[in-house]
C-alpha cells in the first residue's frame, strides 16, 4: 500500500478515477461509447478528442519544465499557426485539395520551427529566464498572427484541412491520434534513447551536464522547438476544428491548462525529474475536471475557480514544506500523547 | 562583501578617475541602478521628439497628461508589480484581479450600496487575496509564478460567478469621479491620476526611506543573506504580495472610473503590459535593483508607442503587441549585458 501511495502518478490516477466516480453517478451513459456513421461517440470519446490539443502541448512543455525552464508562448504559437496555415487556405486557388492542406501544414509547422529556434537561442544563447524570454513571443506572438490574419477571423473552408479536427481513424478522432503519436515519439525520443537522461541533468545543473560532456545548448534549444512544433499541430487541429483562424482567442490561456496538466501529473517546476505519463494522466484530470462541471450544470466558465483549487491543492500536496509542517505537527500530537499517557 | 551575491558585487569606486569625463557617462549607463533608467528616458525623449517631427499636435502638453489619464490603473499595477519583481517574485495575477475588482465594484454599485462601504471593502479582499498568495509563496515555498497562476485563475473565475456579461454602474459616486476634470496649469488631469501620482510618491518614499523597503532590496539581492542579517524576511515577502493585490484592487477602481461598468473579460494580458512597463522602467527580474520611478516611465513609454500608432493611423493597433515585444526583447537584453559586465 504504502509503495503505491507513494508513486507519483498515484494522486493524479486518483482525482481521476474520483472524477469519473462522480460522473457515472450524475450521468450513468458516462462510459458507454457507442459506434455512429464509423466513428465513435460518447463523453470518453469527446474527453479524449477536446484534451488532445491541451496534452500534445502538455507533453512539450513537460520537456521544457524538465529542464528547469517554462514556455509562455505556445498559445501565441498556436495561434500563428493557425493563422498561417488558414492564410494560405484562404489565398489559394483550389483549397480543397489535399496539395494545398498539405502545403499550409508543412509551412505553419515551419513557422512554429522557427519560432522554437528563437525561444531557445535567447534562453540557451542568451542566457535570458525561460519565463521571461517567452514572455516575448507570448506578448509580440499575437500581435504576428493579427498581422497574418490581417486582424480579421479567417474561416477556412477546405474539405481536407477540415480532417484535422473532425477526422476519424478506425473510428477514432484524428486530434487523438496525433496526441497518441506525440507521446509516443516523446516517450522514444526521451525513454529509449539517452536524451531524457541529458534533459533531466541538464535541469538539475547545465554547468555540470556541459562539463560532463552533453551538449546544453543544443539540447535546449531541441526541447523548445520540440514545445514549438507540439504547439503548432495543437493549434492546426484548434483551428481546423473551429473552423477559423481566430488570432485572438486559438489557444488562450492554453499554456496555463498545459502547465496545470504537467504540475498535476508529478513533474516538479524546479526541473530535474519528469513524468510523460503523469502529464497525460493530469491533461486528463483537466478535461475530465472540466466535462464534470459541464455535466453537473454549473456554467462552464465557472471552471476556473475549480482549476485554481485543483493548482493550489496539488502545489500544497507536492511541496515539501507541507510535508515537513504535516510531520512537525504529528511529532507534536506523539509527544502530547506520551505525556498525557504517563 | 561576503555579503552581497556573486555577480552583483558593485564595481571598484573610480575615486582617482576624474569624476566628470567619459568614465562616469559609461559607469552611469552600464550601472544596473541607473542604467536601463537612463535608457528608457532617452527613448522616450528620442519618442516624442520623433513624434513632434511627424505629427502635428504631437508637442501638446496635454498628450503626456492624457498618457497618464489613460493609463492610471496601468501606473498603479506597475507600482505593485515594481515591488514584487524586487524580490525576485512575479505576480500574474494583477490583471485578473483588477477585472475582479472591477466586477465587484459594479454589482454591490449595482445593490445600493454607498461608495464609501464599496472600495473598503474591495481593497481589504484583494489585499487579502496577495496576502494568501504571499504565504503560499513563502511559507509553502511555491513557486510565485505558479501561486499568482492559481490566484489569476481563482479571481477569473470569480468575475464569471459573478455575471457573465458586463455591468453597468450608474451610481452617482462613479460617474462623478469619472467625469470630473480638474484644471493645473492649463492641463486637465482626472482624479485618478492624482490618486495614482499619490500611490506612485507613496511608493517611492516606502522603498527609499523605510526599513520595510530596503529589507525589499535586501531580499531580491540575495533571501539568503537577507535571512543571515536577520531581517523580517517572511513579513516583507508576504507582505508584497498583499501590496500586489491592494495595488491591483485599487487600479480596479480606477479603471471603474475610466469606463464606468464592470466586465469579466476586461484587461485579459494586462498583467504582461505591467511586466513589460516594470522591466522597461529597468526594475532587473532577477530583484535588487530597479524604482518605482522607472516603471512609470516604463507605463510612459508603453503609453507613447499607443499614441504614435493612433497618431500615424496607417499602422494597425496590433503592431502594439509587436512594438512592446521587440521592446521587452531590447530591454532584457541590455540587462542581461549590464550584469554580465558587472560579473
Amino acid at each position: 500500500m504504502a509503495r503505491i501511495t507513494s508513486s507519483r502518478l498515484f494522486w493524479p490516477v486518483a482525482m481521476l478515477v474520483a472524477l469519473a466516480i462522480i460522473d457515472v453517478i450524475v450521468f450513468p451513459g458516462f462510459f458507454t461509447i457507442q459506434v455512429r456513421e464509423g466513428a465513435l461517440y460518447g463523453s470518453v470519446i469527446d474527453i479524449l478528442r477536446n484534451g488532445a490539443p491541451t496534452l500534445m502541448i502538455a507533453i512539450g512543455m513537460t520537456l521544457v519544465i524538465a529542464t528547469k525552464g517554462i514556455d509562455l508562448s505556445v498559445g501565441s504559437v498556436c495561434a500563428i499557426a493557425g493563422a498561417v496555415a488558414a492564410a494560405i487556405i484562404l489565398g489559394s486557388p483550389n483549397p480543397d485539395s489535399v496539395a494545398t492542406t498539405v502545403i499550409a501544414i508543412a509551412t505553419a509547422v515551419a513557422v512554429s520551427l522557427v519560432l522554437g529556434v528563437w525561444n531557445g537561442v535567447l534562453i540557451a544563447v542568451l542566457g535570458i529566464q525561460p519565463i521571461v524570454a517567452t514572455l516575448i513571443l507570448m506578448t509580440a506572438g499575437r500581435g504576428i498572427a493579427m498581422l497574418i490574419t490581417k486582424g480579421q477571423i479567417i474561416t477556412v473552408s477546405s474539405d481536407s484541412f477540415r480532417y484535422l479536427g473532425s477526422g476519424v481513424i478506425f473510428g477514432v478522432p484524428f486530434a487523438v491520434v496525433a496526441a497518441i503519436i506525440t507521446v509516443a515519439i516523446a516517450g522514444a525520443l526521451t525513454r529509449r534513447t539517452a536524451l531524457g537522461l541529458f534533459i533531466e541533468s541538464t535541469g538539475i545543473n547545465p554547468r555540470a551536464s556541459r562539463m560532463a560532456g552533453i551538449r546544453a545548448r543544443g539540447l535546449l534549444i531541441l526541447v523548445y522547438v520540440f514545445c514549438a512544433l507540439c504547439s503548432a499541430v495543437a493549434g492546426l487541429i484548434l483551428t481546423s476544428s473551429q473552423t477559423a483562424a481566430d488570432a485572438n482567442n486559438t489557444g488562450l490561456f492554453i499554456e496555463l491548462d498545459a502547465i496545470l496538466a504537467v504540475v498535476i501529473g508529478g513533474t516538479s517546476l524546479m526541473g530535474g525529474r519528469y513524468s510523460l505519463w503523469g502529464t497525460v494522466v493530469g491533461a486528463l484530470v483537466i478535461q475530465t475536471l472540466v466535462t464534470t462541471v459541464y455535466t453537473v450544470g454549473i456554467p462552464p466558465i465557472v471552471t476556473m475557480v475549480f482549476k485554481a483549487a485543483v493548482v493550489t491543492a496539488v502545489c500544497l500536496l507536492q511541496s515539501p514544506k507541507t510535508a515537513e509542517y504535516m510531520s512537525a505537527w504529528r511529532r507534536r500530537r506523539a509527544l502530547s500523547a506520551e505525556v498525557a499517557s504517563s | 562583501m561576503t555579503l552581497t551575491r556573486k555577480g552583483k558585487t558593485p564595481m571598484p569606486t573610480n575615486v582617482e578617475r576624474s569624476r566628470w569625463g567619459l568614465h562616469s557617462i559609461r559607469d552611469a549607463f552600464t550601472n544596473p541602478k541607473y542604467g536601463p533608467v537612463i535608457v528608457t528616458g532617452l527613448l522616450l525623449i528620442g519618442m516624442f521628439i520623433y513624434g513632434m517631427s511627424q505629427y502635428r499636435g504631437f508637442n501638446d502638453p496635454q498628450i503626456v497628461v492624457n498618457l497618464l489619464i489613460d493609463n492610471a490603473h496601468l501606473v498603479v499595477l506597475a507600482v505593485g508589480m515594481t515591488f514584487v519583481i524586487l524580490t525576485a517574485g512575479i505576480d500574474l495575477s494583477v490583471g485578473a484581479v483588477l477585472a475582479l475588482a472591477t466586477m465587484m465594484t459594479a454589482s454591490l454599485a449595482q445593490s445600493g450600496l454607498p461608495a464609501g462601504v464599496i472600495i473598503p471593502i474591495i481593497l481589504i479582499a484583494t489585499t487579502g487575496l496577495g496576502f494568501l498568495v504571499g504565504i503560499m509563496v513563502h511559507y509553502f515555498d511555491i513557486q510565485p509564478f505558479i501561486a499568482t497562476l492559481a490566484a489569476m485563475f481563482l479571481a477569473r473565475g470569480l468575475c464569471y460567478v459573478i455575471s457573465a456579461k458586463s455591468i453597468s454602474i450608474d451610481a452617482p459616486f462613479f460617474t462623478v469621479l469619472g467625469q470630473t476634470r480638474l484644471t493645473f496649469l492649463g492641463l486637465s488631469v482626472t482624479p485618478s491620476v492624482i490618486v495614482a501620482v499619490v500611490v506612485v510618491i507613496i511608493a517611492v518614499i516606502v522603498l527609499r526611506y523605510t526599513r520595510f523597503g530596503r529589507t525589499v532590496y535586501a531580499i531580491g539581492g540575495s533571501e539568503q543573506s537577507a535571512q543571515l542579517m536577520g531581517l523580517p524576511v517572511a513579513r516583507t515577502k508576504v507582505l508584497v504580495y498583499a501590496i500586489s493585490g491592494f495595488c491591483s484592487g485599487l487600479a480596479g477602481v480606477l479603471y471603474t472610473f475610466y469606463t464606468l461598468s464592470g466586465y469579466a473579460l476586461t484587461a485579459v494580458g494586462t498583467e504582461l503590459d505591467a511586466i513589460a512597463a516594470v522591466v522597461i522602467g529597468g526594475t532587473l527580474l532577477t530583484g535588487g535593483y530597479g524604482s518605482v520611478l522607472g516603471s512609470v516611465l516604463g507605463v510612459l513609454v508603453l503609453g507613447t508607442i499607443q499614441t504614435l500608432i493612433t497618431f500615424d493611423g496607417s499602422l494597425t493597433s496590433w503592431w502594439t503587441k509587436i512594438f512592446i515585444g521587440a521592446l521587452l526583447l531590447i530591454f532584457i537584453v541590455l540587462q542581461k549585458i549590464l550584469t554580465l559586465r558587472r560579473a
